[in-house]
């Protein structure tokens, strides 16, 4: 089998952060439990000149700098997002423009609530296979918005993570891919409005468990492996429960799943959430390690990847861009007044 | 406003990727590209050659920016730098991801790429580079 998959990758988290405990405290909740019931403890918000695009485009840098592809070699460019700054006009463009990848190729901009990511990355992988691309550029990313004193307000983040696709060098094989999706209205956000809408508790079973467990078990069959065959679990990562829930229930451990755990630190980046994890194993993966990735988008559906770590990643230049624990850690602290101006509370007509 | 959209559809591959020129006659690097050297003058006709700059370089000299024009407002107190790239050239940019205090002469910066400023809630966006501390 020819191996198709990941050739570099990159990530990028803002490095502003706000905690639960700051948002409990404008809205007469008790911080430390609302943290402890979300297990998350802060998120990154983006500053005032961060947006989809930008975000995309330091997460497409970096992947590029970590190795010497020429980036008019990038024949596709599909960014997943809900949050594309623009209703009509692509991100894609802008993110192709700055990377030095126009004109010679195709781009579009993907919507599946947090799951449009994943959707590039197989999109990519099959243009590859079909030899219609030498190289694709997969991106998730989000500046994620909640209505103030809304529940989503403790975990709506910013980030993403950019991921170059091809058969040349290939780091991490993508063995196979298999999806499942179903018409489940848990969460939308209507043309025209800034703000989601949500199903409250209709979340959890009939949603997210329910399409992750289905796209995991089928993953698990057509892949043939055993939850116990996987160093590395990711999960869709809406909070810091719910991927640990669905783990137990599929039997992987808390060990597998935490070098790509990130939501208790920067909190739910959508479609750069599952992706930001993937993007945390690869900093520190190893030649014939296994990864096992599901990621979820609300409405809704599951995209899983079984993907083996090659021994070409020991030939990446993985330090010429931060790692994500590196991102992680470089941070500033906000007050929710900052907070409200810069991520538009204040906006009126 | 429409030419102002005009202007910077031109101006993208300076403001998004640091593209400037070089003069082959004596090797000097200019930010914006600039037709001919002006040191060589016409003997660089036709002899300038487009370099993408690698957005590494020092801070010259600051200011902090404490009353600003209606677009950028909502940013004060920000620092604005004069940047001298590795490769030579001077250029005016906002410096981010730090506190305005801890801006410092000869601190070492990088590019990043940014919202520059949008035409109100309407209107386009416009990108291009910013620098942060080099990290
Ligand atoms: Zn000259």
């Amino acid at each position: 089998m020819e191996d198709i998959g990941i050739v570099s990758y990159g990530g990028y988290i803002p490095r502003l952060r706000i905690t639960a405990k700051e948002i409990a405290s404008i809205w007469g909740k008790d911080g430390e439990r609302m943290s402890s019931g979300l297990g998350v403890y802060e998120k990154s918000v983006p500053s005032i000149d961060q947006d989809t695009a930008t975000i995309s485009v330091e997460a497409a840098r970096a992947a590029l700098r970590r190795t010497n592809i020429n980036p008019l070699d990038i024949e596709a460019i599909f960014i997943g997002s809900e949050s594309h700054p623009y209703a009509v006009k692509p991100t894609g463009t802008i993110v192709g423009e700055a990377i030095g990848a126009t004109p010679d190729l195709m781009i579009a901009d993907y919507e599946f609530a947090c799951k449009a990511g994943t959707a590039a990355i197989q999109n990519c992988v099959a243009l590859v296979k079909a030899g219609y691309i030498r190289y694709g550029l997969a991106i998730g990313a989000d500046t994620a918005q909640a209505a103030p004193g809304d529940a989503l307000e403790y975990t709506a983040a910013a980030g993403g993570a950019a991921f170059i696709i091809g058969k040349e060098d290939v780091i991490a094989s993508i063995n196979y891919t298999y999806s499942y999706a179903t018409d489940t209205p848990d969460f939308w956000r209507r043309a025209e409005r800034k703000y989601p809408s949500h199903g409250g508790r209709f979340t959890g079973t009939p949603a997210y468990f329910k399409h992750i467990t289905s796209c995991a078990k089928g993953l698990l069959e057509k892949a043939g492996t055993k939850p116990e065959d996987y160093d590395y679990a990711i999960f869709h990562q809406p909070n810091g429960k719910f991927p640990k829930k669905v783990a137990k229930i599929l039997g992987f451990t808390s060990e597998q799943i935490k070098q790509g755990l990130l939501v208790p630190f920067i909190g739910n980046t959508y479609s750069g959430s599952s992706l930001v994890g993937l993007a945390s194993v690869l900093d520190v993966a190893k030649p014939g390690d296994r990864i096992f990735l599901v990621s979820y988008g609300s409405g809704a559906g599951s995209d899983g990847f079984d993907i083996t770590v090659t021994d070409n990643i020991m030939k990446l230049n993985r330090e010429n861009a931060p790692s994500m624990k590196e991102m992680i850690d470089d941070k500033e602290y906000i007050s929710y007044g900052i907070y409200a101006k810069y991520t538009d509370l204040l906006y009126w007509e | 406003m429409k030419e102002s959209v005009a202007r910077f559809w031109r101006e993208i591959p300076q403001r998004y990727n640091i593209i400037g020129n070089k003069c082959t006659v004596c090797g000097r690097v200019f930010f914006p590209p600039r037709e001919s050297c002006p040191y060589c003058r016409r003997k660089s006709l036709g002899k300038m050659q487009k370099i993408q700059l690698s957005g590494k370089g020092k801070i010259v000299t600051y200011t902090i920016i404490h009353s600003a024009t209606e677009d950028f407002e909502d940013q004060v107190p920000y620092p604005i730098a004069i940047v001298e790239l590795d490769e030579g050239p001077r250029i005016t940019a906002q410096i981010v991801d730090c506190k305005p205090e801890d801006v410092k002469i000869d601190m070492r910066v990088e590019s990043t790429f940014r919202k520059i400023r949008q035409d109100g809630s309407t209107g386009a966006i416009y990108y291009g580079y910013k620098f942060r501390p080099m990290r």
